[in-house]
Order: structure tokens, then sequence, then C-alpha cells
């Protein structure tokens, strides 16, 4: 295993630093959204906020999957658990997301439900196969990264008829996730795109070409280290100062323009797009997300238990729609540090450390407690 | 006189059942010739209720903590040393000089003997090396399936020298904040272990007994207010801890932070982050500005100092917010651990 150190390199961002101070134009603003939950994650924990100009902005984006997922969700889950007495696997952040009534699944954990907590879709599995007598569904989220997994292990459990096992289907798409930020009428303002890493090591960067072309927005595919981030935000204001929209690829590392076949026929074998799906922030987008083909059906756990999904709005006072959008920041929002913390979590965007809220709770709460500028 | 037990224990093959926990013969012959055959010293050898100890003069120091780690064998040690290491620094971090531990065990049935006694030989080594031994205990046998192998309890008691008065309450403005040496080495042998990660070098726990480190420090005459060993929670939790019991906020700064190619490296791998892994043979000091370097060279002479460091300082904040300069040279906050704790690291 490689040491990482290389790419955190303090003098190198200094430089780069420097060149942004030296090419943003005073007499204009810059506002840059990064997708990417681990975009915001690096410039939270980096501070990279600090090595900005002030008339360089950055807006967190909705890529934050445990964010965007809608209560309506985490209550199948629950019911399947609680109800269904399934064994419920799924990440550790997902176990804390909010959903209707107070309930989350480590509550319902707590109270008795079957809920265990997984680092892979592989671990589920094999709670399956140890487990022949008892239903075990998995929560899949995510973006294009995590499917082609979830994709591998519907095949295998297909192979090994593992007919206890089925996944709750959230997998959701980016690039219909940014169209609904750009064509929201009155939505945010932006000046281009930080776009993502790893998702785009999956599809590439051709699909973010119609981003530069139709809304004439600049996209840069940026790594997750820091500096791949401060390289990107070089090289959006580059392009707003040339006037030009293009999407480019600081992440030369891995991304290509068509991404990974292989992945995509993985993906495109087990899954197809649903007609819509409802966005926490977003609302209810078409062919936004995924779900497992007709040949497949056996693993859907929400048509094995048939548990339909039920629309259910965010608690009074979260912000967390607005901040999805990039129309608020956290600190907007009043319960804010108060009622809402990373242990009380009212919104998702307190739980995962990914998302915006909890990044600046756990980050930059310091600089808004003062009265500052906010990161 | 003794009972006879027919046989000796089968130490290689036997497993414990419910009758070593019973009160029994069996559990005697357990205690007999597993426990007090590895532990052995004059006061676990009075075989009573309790241990009569001599008199002792000065302030006394009890901690007591316990010990549920998975697995109960990892790169580095093992529960048995762990248990010692883990309440000697308790009463190490008071500025104590450790003088005895108890121990008591919760053994699961079916647990292999040899296991145990690995764990039980491992302890003792422990004690011997430390000066500290163990004088009394008690063992209890659970059903299978109601625990996890064994779990350790042991409570430690130490003396305080005169003058000496340490607390987390009384960190100032401008004192240093110094680091014994590389953080995570705990919290990632154990993680790595279960994750099967494999690395070029392993990862080893730091599991050490700290005492002598700190009768060295104490011994510099430096002005030093706290002490703590950043277990569970890491460095991060224990900062947060004496930021907010001494009213301050702290200023880190990453570059200075110790921590080693490998535990970097796992906790990239894993999505953790080394300011929150647990630490077993590491401590935190924070000292007068003044008394800092004179500080920092005794550690440094130190075995288990060696790589130890100035990582930041004290200051005014009614916030108590810890926060760091970070390697690129921006700011962030350094919070309280929020969420899933990573579960039986110690
Ligand atoms: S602070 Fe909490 S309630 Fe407010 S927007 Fe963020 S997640 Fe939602």
């Amino acid at each position: 295993m490689k040491f990482v150190d290389e790419f955190r390199d303090g003098q190198l961002a200094q430089a780069i630093a420097a060149h942004i101070a030296r090419e943003a134009r005073p007499e204009r603003r810059y506002r840059l959204m990064e997708f990417c939950g681990g975009h915001t994650h690096a410039i939270s924990r980096y501070g990279l906020a600090d090595l900005l100009p002030t008339n360089v902005r950055m807006i967190h984006g909705p890529g934050c999957p445990v964010c965007v997922l809608p209560i309506g969700r985490i209550d199948q889950a629950i019911h399947l658990a609680r109800e269904q007495g399934v064994i419920l696997c799924t990440y550790g952040d997902a176990m804390r997301i909010p959903a209707s009534g107070g309930a989350s699944l480590l509550r319902a954990r707590t109270q008795g439900a079957n809920v265990r907590m997984v680092y892979s879709i592989e671990d589920a599995l094999k709670i399956a196969r140890d487990h022949p007598q008892q239903e075990v569904v998995f929560l899949a989220i995510g973006f294009e990264t995590t499917t082609p997994p979830t994709a591998a292990a519907i095949l295998q459990a297909a192979a090994e008829g593992l007919d206890n096992f089925s996944i709750l289907c959230n997998h959701v798409l980016t690039p219909a996730a940014m169209h609904a930020i750009l064509a929201a009428e009155g939505g945010v303002s932006l000046d281009g795109f930080v776009g993502p890493a790893h998702v785009s090591t999956v599809i590439g960067s051709q699909p973010y070409e119609v981003f530069a072309k139709d809304y004439r927005k600049p996209v840069v595919i940026a790594g997750f280290e820091p500096l791949d981030v401060m390289q990107a935000i070089l090289m959006l204001i580059r392009q707003v100062n040339e006037g030009r929209a293009a999407v480019e690829n600081e992440f030369t590392r891995a991304v290509t323009k068509v991404g990974n076949p292989k992945a995509q026929a993985l993906v495109d074998a087990v899954f197809e797009p649903r007609d819509v799906f409802e966005w926490r922030g977003l609302g209810i987008l078409p062919r936004s997300a995924l779900k497992l083909r007709t040949q497949y059906a056996a693993f859907d756990a929400e048509l094995k238990f048939g548990v339909g999904y039920q629309a259910v709005p965010d608690h009074k006072g979260c912000e967390c729609a607005a901040i999805l959008r990039g129309e608020k920041h956290p600190q907007d929002c009043k319960i804010f540090g108060t009622a809402c913390t990373p242990d009380t979590p009212v919104g998702a965007c307190m739980v995962s450390s990914e998302g915006a809220c909890a990044a600046h709770y756990s980050y930059g709460r310091f600089r808004t407690s003062r009265g500052g500028e906010a990161a | 006189m003794k009972p006879g037990y027919g046989r000796p224990l089968d130490i290689r093959h036997g497993r414990i059942d419910m009758s070593h926990g019973g009160g029994g013969r069996a559990m005697a012959q357990l205690i007999e010739q597993l426990f007090m055959a590895e532990l052995d010293n004059p006061y676990l050898a009075q075989g009573s209720d309790g241990a009569l100890l001599p008199e002792v003069a000065g302030r006394l120091v009890v901690a007591t903590d316990s010990h549920v780690v998975s697995p109960l064998f990892f790169p580095g040690g093992d529960i048995g040393c762990l248990a010692v290491h883990g309440t000697l620094n308790d009463v190490a971090m008071m500025g104590a000089r450790p003088l005895y531990l108890t121990a008591a065990f919760i053994l699961e049935e079916g647990f292999p003997l040899s296991d145990l006694q690995r764990i039980v030989s491992s302890m003792a080594r422990a004690s011997r090396e430390t000066g500290v031994p163990v004088v009394a205990g008690d063992t209890k046998v659970v059903e299978r399936g109601k625990g996890d192998g064994v779990f350790i309890s042991t409570t430690g008691v130490g003396v305080v020298a005169e003058g000496v008065t340490l607390s987390g309450h009384t960190a100032r403005p401008g004192d240093k904040i110094l680091l014994s040496g590389t953080i995570g080495d705990h919290g990632m042998a154990i993680l790595s272990q279960r994750e099967g990660l494999s690395f070029d070098a392993p990862i080893v726990s730091d599991t050490a007994a700290l005492h002598e480190l700190v009768a060295t420090m104490l011994g510099t005459g430096a002005q030093i207010r706290v002490l703590r060993d950043p277990t569970r929670g890491g460095l991060a939790t224990a900062l947060n801890e004496i930021a907010s019991q001494s009213g301050v906020g702290m200023l880190l700064e990453e570059a200075a932070i110790p921590v080693s190619a490998a535990v970097s490296a796992a906790c990239e791998f894993l999505g953790l982050d080394p300011l929150y892994v647990a630490n077993e043979g590491k401590l935190i000091a924070i000292c007068a500005a003044g008394h800092a370097d004179r500080l920092l060279d005794a550690m440094r002479a130190h075995p288990l100092g060696q790589a130890a460091a100035i990582i930041g300082e004290v200051v005014e904040d009614d916030h108590a917010f810890v926060q760091m300069k970070t390697r690129l040279g921006g700011y962030r906050m350094v919070d309280w651990l929020a969420g899933e704790q990573l579960p039986r690291i110690c």
C-alpha cells in the first residue's frame, strides 16, 4: 500500500493557492459547486477554504449517497427489519439516517430488529449463506461507483441460487442530479463544477459534455486528495476567465472519456433505469436511479416483500433540501448545532461525514460560531 | 492441606466448563494450577477473600478498567498484557506510582484452557516487567454464547508523591501540548487484523506501561499540568476532554503529529482518521510553555518516548474548540467523535 502524503504536500498547496489568488479576478465572484461528498469532506478536513480568496466560493453539491435518500426509503428498510423479520444489512452511516417518527435503523436495532452493519455487499452475501433459513436484505445505496459491486453480487447470488438474499435498490445517477440542479427555476447560480472522481472512473467524462455544451458550465473532474481539489479549482477559474466551458480532467490518473466499459456492461446486464425516483432535496427526477431488470426481480426486495414507496416530507425545521440544491448553507438552518448535531441528527446531511452539515459541524463551525465568514 | 484433584488440569486440550465457575473443586483446581501458577506472589498466596496489604504513605489513586478486545490475540500483544497496561496507565496518568493490581475474569464456557493460559501468562509477564503484582482476583463462567471467550476487568492502586497534582482541569492558555509518540497503532493493529489487511510492515499494537516514562517526566521538575493516555477515541477525544474540562481551546499543528506510514495508509484505506484511533502506550502531556523543551528532551531520552513531539498549544477559547492547522495550511476543527465508535478495540 502506498503512503498518501505525497498528495498532500503543503508547499504544493500553497503554490496552487498563490496561482488561484493571482488569477481570480477581484471584480468578479466564482461560485463553484463540488458535486461529491468526498470533495466536501476533503475541503472541510483540510481547511481548503482558508487557501482561497474570498471571492472564490465553494458550494456543496448533492453527491452524498446517504444525504439524498429520502425518508420514505429508510422507512422501507425499517419496515422490512421490523415487520418482516429480515436481517437488514447496511453501511454504518445509513443506520443513523433519521426516518419517520424519530425512527432510524439503529434505533430499530436497539428495539430488537435484526439490523447488521456491513462494510460491503460481500459481507451481506456471506450472512445470507450463513443463515439459509432467514431472509437477508441489503440496503444498496450509492452513485455509479457502488453499482458495479452490487451488480456483481446479484450475479453471484443468482449463480449460487441464494434465494434468501435480496436488495433494496437505491442506486442513483450523477448526471441526473447535475441536470436537476442546473435546470431548477430560480436555483443556485453556478460558474462551474468540480466533477466526481470515482464515479467518473466508471462512467467516463463523456456524460458531462452536455453540461458544458448546453448549460455552458465548465466541469473539471478531480480526485479526492486535497491537492486534486485545489488544482481543479484553479482549472475552473481559468476556464471562467477565458470564457470557456469544457469538460476537463484533473484526475488523469484514472479517468478516461469512456470510463470503464466492463463495469458499465455489468451494470447494464443487471439494472435498468427506474421511470422516476424521489431524491431528498431534488424531488422526483425521471430516469435518475436504477432498479433490477425483470430477470433478476427475485432479488428485488421491493417486489419480494411488496413494500411500496411512500413519500414522506422532511422534518419541518430541516433545510437539507435547500442545502442539497446548493441554495443554502448549513449554518442557515435554525437548528444546526443545537437540536441537530452529529450525535442527534435531525436531517440526513448531518449523518455522513460527507454531508454538508456534518462536515461543517465537525470541521468548520469554529468559523461561523465566531460570526466569521462561512466556509 | 491440598485437595485431591485426581488428574492435573489438562491445559493442552481442556476447555472451560460451567464447573470452573461453580465454586467447587474444579474451580479451585483452575485457580491453583493456572492462575496461581502464573501470577504467583505472596499476596495472592494468602488465599483469602481479599489481600491484606502493607501500610502506604501518601495519597492513593485507584483506577479500574474492563477489557473486551476482539481478537484476543493481536500483533504486539493480547488481552492479558493489555489488561495490565491499560489500568496501570490510568493510575500513572494521575502522576501515581502503581503498586498493586486486581483482576476479574469472565470466561465463556468452551474457551480453550490453552488460550487462557497464554493470556494469564502474558498478564503475569506484564506484571513482572512492570513490578506491579496482581494481588487479588476472581473468575466467573458464563454459558456458551453469553460471552466472547474472555473479558478481563482490572483495578489498580497507586500512590502519588507529594507536590504532584495533575488534573484535566488545569490547562492554561499558552501551555504546550506534547505527545509521546505515533498515534493510531493499537487501533489499526486490531482493525487490520480483523479486516485481514496486510502491509509491508505489519502494524503492531503499542500496548505498554507508561508509569516509568511518567516518573522520568515528573523527575524533570517541569511544570506538568495534565497527563492523559489517549485510548478509545484517540488523540482527538482526549484533547477535547481536556479542553472542555479546562475551559480552553487548543491549536494543533497537523504536520507535527507523528503517524507511522503504515497506520496512515491503513487509515486511508478504511476511511478512518488516525486522530480518533485508539492508542495503548502513548500519553499526552500539557505543560507550561517555558518547560516544554526540557520535558520533550526527557521524553525522547526514554524508550517509550523516542518519537515524542510538541504538537500544539493551549489557547483561549470560550467554545473549548480544538482546532488544527492542516498540512495544507488551512484550518479545521478536531471535534469530538460522533456516531459509530469502532467497537471492541480494548
Ligand atoms: S442542520 Fe440538521 S436539520 Fe438543519 S439542514 Fe442540516 S441536517 Fe437538516
